[in-house]
């Protein structure tokens, strides 16, 4: 299972050349380095402006900012859901859960002229906000506040505590492990978007490393001894960070995935 | 779910706020505007647009391009959700018996999953590559003469291929968990019951799995549907012509390639209902598989 990418890292370390009459390689070659910093460092693409690091950076601003985001509005939204009595209570809840239904990639066409037509093309906004329009964080963070016990806000209650003191000061510190569990799948997911950036960012200055790849690829694919280990090279980058979270936090990661159910 | 709450107030408006704001302008409108564009044919600068009711659907629907792409997608989707699910359950039975060694499988597998999956359709470009790929290679050697983008069903085979072995990590991990809940004296008891292995796990085994995997196979059902469109993106290389593409794939290239809105719009709100049905089969198992236990 392992062998595809074995194979992307051994080939990211030789010369174009020697993949291109020796075929995949099986072996570690000398390139590894060179490989690497050109990718990092070196202007790529049809007009060279962006580069791996560039590419890296706009990743992580993704990832990152998508998870924080998803979370602390899911977390918000399900805090109201769960321990509020208000007239609008229902209403807010099936008109958040339906969002669950529908995947970003079948109201594509929409979505990007709406997000369009506000300016927000080539913004990180544009690129992060709509990602955020999906219930699913909503529905972890309802579930495990539904398990939380009904003595600690009683307990809260007595103490004195109101709405806000028990969320910051009780809630949000006792949900910690679900917090960091939700945090790598969406930081993950967030990280591995790929139509959603390809349609709102044309401006190389924000591309993240798995939609630049495509771009890259063309380029380098399309001459005339095709670049495969640079492409690899740029392929195991894209691949790491996430990889890196997933196997460092994988018992979160387990929990995360298992409590989901979707 | 008798939860002490808190009285009626302003403050859970404050919280939901942010929420519904973003659910509003990026869920609603856009949702509301392919159902109300599938009704209309607006004319490429979008300077006008006249009410045509059903006719885009019509013509989706008659369109024998639609219909090629149709019943592609319904064999891309079965082949990867029968293979992904079936080596997956193979490699967790497997690995559940050295119960040791389960959480090194575990460790190997996953990381898989956090592979993006254009970078996963790249290592597929790699291995079926014309030139270098070793799997090209492979088949060769069996007397098969793969031309991946050039002839189709070839093309076909290698995305299936990736989009399998991409899919197979999630499904191990569901299957190996789902397995290590079944109760050790449960195992106990079938271990004296039934001799042969073979039978054991078609009688006790699987039966007490059907939950995860009708469970697992929604889920791979939407992943062959939707989370594959990276992967056909890198795999045809732009160059989608004559080359194998999903149903999304084909919202996608006609709304942006084509500037056939109100098509892309009708093929939207037909997307749409798939899934629909989909979670509504979902819950209806899940609401049973309450039952279960």
């Amino acid at each position: 299972m392992l062998l595809p990418v074995a194979l992307a890292f051994m080939t990211s370390t030789h010369e174009a050349v020697t993949i291109h009459t020796g075929g995949v390689q099986f072996m570690p070659g000398d390139r590894l380095a060179e490989n690497y910093s050109t990718v990092m460092f070196k202007g790529l693409g049809f007009t060279g402006a962006v580069n791996g690091t560039t590419m890296m950076i706009n990743s992580m601003i993704l990832g990152f900012g998508f998870a924080i985001g998803k979370i602390v509005v899911a977390m918000m939204a399900a805090y109201a859901i769960v321990y509020f009595r208000f007239p609008l209570a229902e209403l807010a809840f099936w008109a958040i859960f339906v969002t669950l239904l529908l995947p970003l990639e079948v109201r594509i066409l929409p979505s990007y002229e709406i997000v369009q037509s506000m300016g927000l093309t080539n913004t990180y906004t544009g690129l992060i906000v709509p990602l955020i329009a999906s219930a699913t964080a909503t529905f972890f963070f309802r579930q495990f506040f539904k398990s939380v016990p009904d003595e600690l806000i009683e307990a809260a209650r007595i103490d004195g505590a109101g709405p806000w003191k028990f969320f910051v000061d009780i809630l949000v510190p006792l949900s910690r492990t679900m917090i960091a569990a939700i945090f790598i799948i969406m930081f993950v997911y967030g990280w591995n978007q790929y139509l959603w950036p390809t349609l709102i960012t044309t401006d190389e200055d924000y591309f993240t490393l798995v939609r630049g790849i495509k771009q890259i690829i063309q380029v380098w694919v399309g001459s005339q001894i095709p670049e495969y280990g640079q492409a690899m090279a740029l392929a195991i980058l894209a691949m790491l960070p996430p990889v890196i979270v997933v196997v460092v936090f994988q018992s979160w990661f387990i929990k995360g995935l298992t409590e989901s159910d979707k | 779910m008798n939860k002490v709450r808190f009285g009626h107030s302003a403050i859970p408006y404050i919280f939901l706020l942010p929420q519904i704001a973003i659910v509003a302008v990026f869920f609603y409108l856009p949702a509301g505007e392919a159902v109300r564009s599938s009704f209309y044919l607006e004319d490429p600068f979008g300077f006008s647009s006249s009410f045509v009711g059903l006719d885009n659907y019509r013509d989706v629907l008659s369109n024998s391009e639609y219909r090629r792409v149709a019943t592609f997608t319904v064999w891309f989707t079965a082949l990867v959700a029968f293979f992904a699910l079936a080596i997956a359950l193979l490699l967790a039975v497997k690995a559940d018996a050295v119960i040791r060694g389960a959480k090194t499988y575990r460790t190997l597998l996953m990381w898989i999953y956090a592979i993006a999956p254009p970078v996963a359709g790249l290592l597929g470009i790699l291995l079926f590559d014309q030139h270098v790929g070793p799997l090209v290679a492979l088949f060769g050697f069996f007397g098969w003469d793969m031309r991946v983008g050039v002839n189709y069903y070839d093309t076909a085979t290698a995305m299936i291929v990736t989009a399998v072995w991409y899919q197979i990590a999630v499904n191990f991990i569901f299957f190996l968990s789902g397995l290590q809940s079944i109760p050790r004296s449960v195992r106990e008891a079938a271990m004296i019951d039934c001799q042969s292995g073979m039978r054991r796990f078609f009688t006790v085994t699987l039966p007490l799995l059907t939950p995860t995997a009708f469970f697992l196979l929604v889920i791979n059902i939407t992943y062959a549907l939707f989370d594959t469109f990276g992967l056909i993106d890198l795999m045809t290389k732009n160059e989608p012509g004559n080359n194998p593409v999903t149903l999304v794939y084909k919202v996608f290239l006609d709304g942006f390639r084509g500037n056939d809105l109100g098509g892309s719009s009708a093929q939207s709100v037909i997307l749409m209902i798939v899934v629909f049905v989909l979670t509504v089969v979902q819950f209806r198992f899940i609401e049973r598989r309450v039952h279960y236990s």
